[in-house]
């Protein structure tokens, strides 16, 4: 019997499909125009545009926090109201500015904050934080107010408070803002060897091209290609150095 | 900023700090009403009273000095009341209401500095106090953060253009008017700032609650402390 070969990227599971998703907002600007978009197990797929292009706007539907009109359905379970806790379990949003994402008195608090919220007992939530803050290299910081950390150190807080809560998927928007090159490089280096699928909005290159296993390009509110970053890069005239 | 200190010390260690909320809050209540009902003109007993909140205070290992200082941020409030009192022959109620105002303010304020806020929150929900008002002042409080920060941003966006420069009218009128238009932005910035953490909360599955990590538990100690809290507000209330 002949078959056409599997393609190893079709097989693995779909964690998240969103099918013409439009999105207005208050003051008439349509951000996103009927986007198409589909997560694999394991991906880690880079988000590019230009500002205001609806890349924040769009991961933003991906748990519930807007909704738009169209389908978007995360780990088989359709983004609604009474889908919401479950899937805000799944999805592990870090944010691009950490101190909104800080808003505990203490390090430990916050962390712990999403697992005490998804039912877990005082001493599990805690476990569960302590078990975070150390994968993310932070435990010495669990007493401390999240207001005395330097940037890169409330962003790994910021990570360690969703990888708490054991997502199945990553969201993270601009995570390298504010943080120094070598707060990158750490970084980076988390994420490489953090399994969960990874969506990675970013207008840094270098790191997307070191993280990411395909990107998709955002134009006016609709995905206007998909493929490998260095080819988006090319297609839409990204590259800093356009002679290189 | 003040808020953030009182949060610091609300993390002590002492016998103060580790009492029940609720315990603590009903012994503020006790000294409240002790306060606010004893006769004007009972100057020996409000003594007694300040030296207990002295003995307090040190009991809890707060910064006294501090503590007596930021206690003094209500006199201006009620100095206005007082001043009116006095004008209206009546020195005697005047000087009551300064001396009342401050012990207050000096028993919340070591109240909220030995007790973290969730703990705090926590113990008043439990005490009966509806959660919309809980929820509510949580978040003023927490937005208090933000709103202090979006202004110190400004102000220093406004400095580094020169602004508050020239001469004292000069610099008071330009200042004056930079404060007016940076109000609505500040609002607007503070606003946008808050929706943002609210988006955060949501995200991490917030549903109206602040779960705490360590469930208060009444103790025996929780009970002594309120009955001397009491003992020490009704004796000193009737007896000097």
């Amino acid at each position: 019997m002949s078959g056409s070969p599997i393609n190893p990227a079709r097989a693995r599971k779909t964690l998240i499909e969103v099918r013409g998703l439009k999105y207005r907002y208050d003051d008439g600007t349509q951000a996103l125009d009927g986007v198409d978009f589909d997560l694999r197990e394991s991906e880690c797929v880079a988000l590019l545009g230009a500002n205001g292009s609806g890349k924040t706007t769009f991961v933003l539907h991906l748990n519930g926090l807007l909704s738009g009109d169209g389908f978007v359905k995360v780990c088989g379970l359709p983004v609604s109201k009474e889908n919401l806790p479950a899937i805000r379990a799944k999805i592990g949003m870090v944010f691009q500015d950490s101190d909104e994402q800080l808003f505990m008195p203490s390090v430990l608090e916050d962390v712990a904050f999403g697992p005490a919220n998804q039912g877990l007992a005082p001493d599990q939530a805690t476990s569960r934080a302590l078990q975070a803050l150390d994968q993310v290299g932070m435990a010495w910081a669990s007493a401390k107010a999240p207001y005395h950390l330097s940037a890169g150190e409330k962003r790994r807080v910021a990570l360690a408070g969703v990888l708490a809560m054991d997502p199945e998927i990553l969201v993270l928007d601009e995570p390298t803002t504010y943080l120094d090159p070598p707060g990158q490089r750490d970084l980076l280096r988390l994420l490489k060897d953090l399994p969960q699928a990874k969506i990675l909005v970013t207008h840094d290159i270098p790191f997307a091209q070191a993280l990411a296993t395909r990107a998709v390009f955002f134009e006016k509110g609709k995905l206007a290609a998909e493929g490998s970053i260095d080819e988006l890069l090319y297609e839409f005239d990204w590259r800093l150095d356009p002679r290189a | 900023m003040h808020h953030v200190l009182v949060e610091q010390w609300s993390r002590g260690r002492s016998w103060l700090h580790r009492r029940d909320a609720r315990a603590k809050l009903a012994s503020l209540a006790v000294v409240l009403i002790a306060i606010g009902t004893i006769r004007i003109g009972a100057h020996v007993a409000l003594a007694a009273y300040f030296a207990l909140l002295l003995a307090a205070t040190v009991a809890a290992r707060l910064p006294v000095t501090s503590i007596l200082l930021r206690a003094g941020t209500v006199l201006p409030f009620s100095g206005t009341f007082a001043v009116v009192s006095w004008l209206s022959g009546d020195p005697q109620r005047a000087i009551a209401l300064v001396e009342k105002s401050y012990l207050s303010a000096l028993a919340a304020l070591i109240l909220i500095s030995t007790t973290p806020l969730p703990k705090l929150f926590a113990g008043l929900e439990s005490l009966g106090v509806p959660r919309l008002i809980n929820l509510v002042v949580q978040f003023l409080y927490r937005y208090l953060f933000v709103i202090s920060e979006q202004a110190q941003h400004m102000r220093l966006a406004s400095r580094c253009r020169g602004g508050g420069h020239g001469g004292f009218r000069a610099a008071n009128q330009n200042r004056f008017q930079a404060a007016a238009g940076a109000l609505a932005v500040l609002f607007a910035r503070s606003y946008g700032r808050a929706e943002g953490v609210h988006r955060a909360m949501l995200a991490r599955g917030f549903a109206g609650h602040f779960p705490l990590l360590a469930p208060a538990r009444l103790s025996l100690a929780d009970g002594g402390f309120f009955l001397s809290a009491l003992a020490a507000a009704v004796l000193v209330r009737f007896v000097l």
